[in-house]
C-alpha cells in the first residue's frame, strides 16, 4: 500500500499541494484525474521521489521512502514520465536492460537476461529488439520504455500520462498491457490520465484532484457520477452505461 | 569493424605517431633530445586524456553534444590570473612568481570559481545546468573584459610574456609540474571510474535515472567537481584549448556508436591523443612552429563545431 | 549662461572638434546597439539574445581583421562594407541555428550564440597569429583585443561621421517593428499572416549588421549593452515593440552617456574605456536579470 500523509508542496509562492492524504490500494490500477494544474503530476513526482515535499511523508510497505536506500527503493517502485525523447544510439534491448540496474548495477546476470527477454516479449517488442530507440514510432517507443519498467519488476509502477501523444489504437494497446500487468503480476499501478473514459474503463480506483487537494477518492463506479465529475471538472457530464461499463459524454458543454 | 578492433587500430595509430615524434630526425647526441621529447609527449597524452574524459562526461551530464566544460568560464579565469600577474609584476614576473606557484594558484582560482558557481546554482531540485553554464559564460565575458582592459595597459614587451601563457603549448613543459598534474589526473580518473555505469543511466534523463535508483544529484555533483579539477589542471599545465573537447567527443561518437562510458571514455582518450599528435605534427612540420597548437585546434575544432551545428536537425 | 556665451576660441574649438562629436557618437552608438539588441531579441523570440550573445560582435571583429589583412589601404566606407558582409552572413547563420533549436530551453540559445562567437573568434585569432597582430585582435580568443574595446576617447571631428549610417537603419527598424515580431514567431506563422518572411528577415539583419559594423569600426565593442537596455525597458514598459522601441533607443543613449561620464570620472585624469565600463555594469545587470528570472 502507498500511504500519502499530509503532503504539501509549494513552487515559489504557489501552493501546488495542500495537505494531501491518501491510501492507494495494492494490486489495483488507480487513476489520478483532474484539470490542468490540479497537482496530479506533482503528487506523482513526490511519490516517486523525483520531487521532494515541503511537508508530509510517503509510506511504502510501512516504511518512509526517505529511509530506503535508492537502489532498494528502485526495486519496489518505478516511475515513467511523459516525454522521453532520447537522441542516442540505444537499442530497445539496451534500454530494457537498464531496468535491471537496481539489481545488478549494470553487470547483467543470467537471471537479468531472462527478465529482459520476458519484458521484451511481454510488450511484443521481440521483432524490433535490436532497433534504435530514435527510429521507433511513438507507440513503439512508449512500449519500449514500459518494457524497461516491466524489467525493473517493481511492485509499484507510477505513470505520468502514459497515453500522451498516442493514437486510439496504441492507447488501447498500452492500457491492456497495464491491465495485464496488474492482473497477472499483481502490480500496483498509479497513473495520471487525462481521458476520463480511459480512466473509467480501465482503472479500479480513481482519485480526483482539484486545487492541490484530493477531493474524491473511491472505486471507479462511485466516481463516475455526474455530480461528482461536475464537482471535479466544473463541466456537465452525461454518463452512458453499457454492460456494466460507464462512458462519459462531456462534449456538449 | 568491432569495437575491440577499432580500439586496437586507434592504439596502433597512436603508437605509430608517438614513435615518429620520439625518433624522427633524432640527433646523434640523442639523450637530451629524447628526454625532452618524452616529456612533451607525456604531457600531450595527459592533456588529451583530461580533455577527453571531462568532455565526454560533461556532455553526458548536460545531455548535449555541442558543449564543452571549458565554456563554464574556467579559461577566462585562467587568462585573467595570468594577466593580473604580468600586470602586477611587469618584467619581473618570472622572478616574482615561479612556475609552481603560478600553477597551483591558477588551479586553486579556477576550482574556487567552479565550486562557487556550483554552490550557488546547483541545488537539489532547481538544478538548471544550462543556467549554470550561461552564468559561467557571462562571468567569463566579464573576466575577459577585465583582462583585455589590463592587456591594453600592459607594455607590448610584457604582453609577449603573457601571450606565451595564453596559448596552449607543449614545448616548454615543467617536469615537476607535470608530475603533480599527472597525480591529480590519475586520482580523478580513479574516483570517477567506479561510476561509469551510473553515467550510462544519466543519459536516460534525470527522472528515469532516479526511478532506476540512481542518486542523481550526488552523481552529477561528483562528476562536475571531477571535471572542474581536470579542466583546471590541463589548462594550468598547457593553457586553454576551448574547442578541442567538442571535436574529439563527436569524432568518438561517430566512430563508436555506443552509449557505454566504459568504452566511450577510453576511446575518446585515444582519439584525442591522435588529434593532438596530428595537431602538433602540423604545427611543427607545416607551420614550422609559426603557429601554436591551440590556435590550430581551436580553428579546426571551431569549424567542425559549425558543421555540427548546421548538420544537426534538432539539437 | 554667460560662461557658455563667453567661451574662448580655444574652448570653442574643443567643443566643436571633440566634445560635440563625442556626445553625438555616444548618442548614436547607444541608440544603435540597443535597437539592434531589441530587433535580434524579437527575431529569435528570446530575450537573452543580443549582438554579444549571437556572435555578431565577433563576426564584426573577424570582418575588420579581414579588411586589415586583405585591404590595408582601404578607406572607411570600404571597411564598413567588408565588415558588414561578415556580420550579415554570421547573423544569417546564427538565426538558422537558433531556428532549429528554438523549442529548447530559452537559456540554450545564448549559450550557442556565445559559442558561435567563440568560434569566429578562434578563426580570427588563427589569422591574427599568422600576421602577428594578436595583441590588437585579442589573445587566444580569450579577450577582446585592444582596439576592439569600445572607446570614445579617440572620437574627433572627421573620424566618427560613419556613425550617421545608423540613423537610416534605426528608422527602418521602426517602420518594420511589428513585422519583426511576426518573423520571430516562425516561417509558417509569418506565411499564415501573409508576410514575406525572407525579405523581412533580411531587412532586419541588414539593419542590425550595418549598425553593428559601423559602431565596431568607429568605436569598438560594447558588450551587453544590446542585451541589458532592451530587457530593462521591457521590464518597465512591457513588450509592445512599437511602443518600446523609441524608449529603448533613448534609454540606450542615456545609459551609454552615464557610463561614459562614470568611466571618465573614476580614474580621472585617465579614463576607463566605455566597452569595459558597460561590459562590467551590463554584465552585472545581466546576471541579476538571469538569477531573478530563475527565482
Amino acid at each position: 500500500m502507498i500511504q500519502i500523509e499530509s503532503l504539501s508542496k509549494n513552487f515559489a509562492e504557489k501552493k501546488v499541494l495542500k495537505e494531501v492524504s491518501l491510501s492507494i490500494p495494492n494490486g489495483k490500477i488507480t487513476s489520478l484525474v483532474g484539470s490542468n494544474g490540479a497537482g496530479k503530476s506533482t503528487l506523482l513526482g513526490i511519490i516517486s521521489r523525483i520531487l521532494e515535499p515541503d511537508q508530509g511523508a510517503i509510506i511504502i510497505s510501512e516504511k518512509n521512502i526517505k529511509e530506503y536506500k535508492n537502489r532498494i527503493l528502485a526495486q519496489h517502485l518505478s516511475i515513467l514520465k511523459q516525454s522521453n525523447h532520447i537522441n542516442l544510439k540505444l537499442t530497445v534491448r539496451d534500454l530494457v536492460s537498464f531496468g535491471r540496474f537496481p539489481y545488478s548495477q549494470g553487470r547483467l546476470t543470467a537471471e537479468d537476461e531472462l527478465k529482459i527477454d520476458e519484458a521484451i516479449a511481454f510488450l511484443n517488442l521481440t521483432e524490433i529488439a535490436e532497433d534504435y530507440i530514435d527510429e521507433l514510432s511513438g507507440g513503439q517507443r512508449q512500449r519500449a520504455f514500459l518494457a524497461m519498467v516491466v524489467a525493473q519488476d517493481t511492485d509499484y509502477i507510477l505513470l505520468d500520462e502514459p497515453l500522451n501523444n498516442l493514437d486510439m489504437k496504441h492507447s488501447v494497446q498500452i492500457m491492456k498491457i497495464l491491465k495485464e500487468l496488474c492482473q497477472q503480476k499483481g502490480k500496483t499501478i498509479v497513473m495520471v490520465i487525462h481521458d476520463i473514459n480511459f480512466a473509467s474503463y480501465y482503472s479500479d480506483y480513481i482519485a480526483a484532484m482539484k486545487g492541490g487537494q484530493v477531493i474524491h477518492f473511491d472505486k471507479t463506479e462511485n466516481i463516475i457520477e455526474p455530480h461528482i465529475l461536475h464537482d471535479v471538472f466544473d463541466i456537465h457530464f452525461e454518463i452512458i452505461e453499457r454492460g456494466g461499463r460507464r462512458i462519459c459524454n462531456y462534449y456538449d458543454n | 569493424m568491432s569495437i575491440k578492433n577499432k580500439l586496437i587500430l586507434l592504439s596502433l595509430l597512436c603508437l605509430g605517431l608517438l614513435a615518429f615524434f620520439l625518433l624522427f630526425d633524432l640527433p646523434t647526441n640523442w639523450t637530451y633530445a629524447f628526454e625532452k621529447r618524452s616529456i612533451k609527449i607525456a604531457a600531450m597524452i595527459m592533456v588529451a586524456c583530461c580533455v577527453a574524459y571531462s568532455s565526454v562526461v560533461f556532455q553526458t551530464l548536460t545531455a548535449n553534444r555541442i558543449l564543452t566544460p571549458s565554456i563554464m568560464g574556467f579559461e577566462s579565469v585562467y587568462v585573467l590570473i595570468q594577466t593580473v600577474i604580468v600586470f602586477l609584476y611587469g618584467d619581473k614576473t618570472f622572478t616574482a612568481v615561479n612556475d609552481k606557484e603560478n600553477f597551483f594558484l591558477s588551479i586553486l582560482m579556477m576550482l574556487g570559481f567552479a565550486l562557487l558557481l556550483f554552490r550557488f546554482l546547483f541545488r537539489k531540485e532547481k538544478s538548471n545546468l544550462y543556467l549554470l553554464l550561461l552564468i559561467g559564460l557571462v562571468l567569463g565575458t566579464l573576466f575577459r573584459t577585465l583582462s583585455s582592459f589590463l592587456q591594453l595597459i600592459i607594455d607590448p614587451n610584457e604582453f609577449l610574456m603573457l601571450q606565451g601563457s595564453m596559448f596552449a603549448s607543449f614545448n616548454s613543459i615543467n617536469l615537476e609540474l607535470f608530475w603533480y598534474a599527472l597525480a591529480i589526473m590519475l586520482l580523478c580518473f580513479v574516483l570517477g571510474f567506479r561510476g561509469f555505469r551510473n553515467l550510462d543511466l544519466v543519459i536516460l534523463g534525470r527522472e528515469n535515472a532516479i526511478s532506476l535508483g540512481l542518486d542523481y544529484f550526488k552523481t552529477v555533483r561528483l562528476y562536475l567537481i571531477l571535471i572542474s579539477v581536470l579542466v583546471a589542471v590541463s589548462t594550468a599545465l598547457v593553457g586553454p584549448i576551448t574547442f578541442f573537447g567538442i571535436l574529439v567527443t563527436n569524432l568518438t561518437y561517430e566512430l563508436f556508436k555506443t552509449y557505454k562510458h566504459a568504452i566511450l571514455i577510453p576511446a575518446c582518450c585515444l582519439v584525442s591523443c591522435l588529434a593532438l599528435f596530428c595537431g602538433q605534427l602540423v604545427v611543427e612540420h607545416v607551420f614550422n612552429f609559426n603557429s601554436t597548437i591551440s590556435v590550430i585546434i581551436n580553428f579546426v575544432g571551431g569549424l567542425y563545431f559549425m558543421v555540427l551545428l548546421l548538420k544537426v536537425k534538432k539539437v | 549662461m554667460t560662461d557658455i556665451l563667453s567661451l574662448s576660441e580655444e574652448q570653442w574649438l574643443v567643443l566643436r572638434v571633440s566634445r560635440v562629436p563625442r556626445t553625438i557618437a555616444l548618442l548614436l552608438a547607444g541608440i544603435g546597439v540597443s535597437v539592434c539588441g531589441l530587433i535580434l531579441q524579437q527575431m529569435t523570440q528570446n530575450k537573452f539574445v543580443s549582438p554579444a550573445t549571437a556572435g555578431t560582435l565577433d563576426a564584426a571583429k573577424f570582418g575588420i581583421l579581414a579588411a586589415l589583412i586583405l585591404l590595408p589601404e582601404a578607406g572607411g566606407v570600404l571597411k564598413v562594407l567588408f565588415t558588414f558582409a561578415f556580420t550579415f552572413l554570421a547573423s544569417l547563420v546564427f538565426l538558422k541555428i537558433a531556428d532549429r533549436i528554438r523549442y529548447r530551453n530559452i537559456i540554450f540559445i545564448p549559450i550557442v550564440g556565445l559559442l558561435f562567437g567563440g568560434i569566429l573568434n578562434s578563426v580570427t585569432v588563427f589569422f591574427a597569429y599568422q600576421f602577428n597582430i594578436v595583441q590588437d585582435v585579442g589573445g587566444s580568443g580569450e579577450s577582446y583585443g585592444a582596439w576592439m574595446v569600445g572607446d570614445f576617447s579617440g572620437v574627433l571631428e572627421g573620424n566618427y561621421e560613419l556613425l550617421y549610417l545608423c540613423i537610416p537603419a534605426v528608422l527602418l527598424t521602426y517602420l518594420y517593428a511589428s513585422k519583426f515580431t511576426v518573423v520571430g514567431l516562425g516561417k509558417d506563422f509569418s506565411k499564415n499572416l501573409g508576410l514575406n518572411y525572407r525579405s523581412v528577415l533580411n531587412i532586419g539583419l541588414v539593419c542590425v549588421s550595418l549598425t553593428i559594423s559601423v559602431i565596431a569600426i568607429t568605436i569598438g565593442m560594447i558588450p551587453f549593452l544590446g542585451l541589458v537596455v532592451p530587457n530593462l525597458t521591457s521590464l518597465l514598459l512591457g513588450g509592445n515593440l512599437k511602443k518600446t522601441l523609441p524608449f529603448t533607443a533613448i534609454f540606450g543613449a542615456i545609459f551609454l552617456l552615464i557610463c561614459d561620464i562614470i568611466g571618465r570620472l573614476i580614474i580621472f585624469p585617465f579614463e576607463v574605456p566605455i566597452g569595459m565600463m558597460v561590459g562590467v555594469v551590463g554584465g552585472v545587470i545581466f546576471l541579476v536579470l538571469l538569477l531573478k528570472r530563475n527565482r
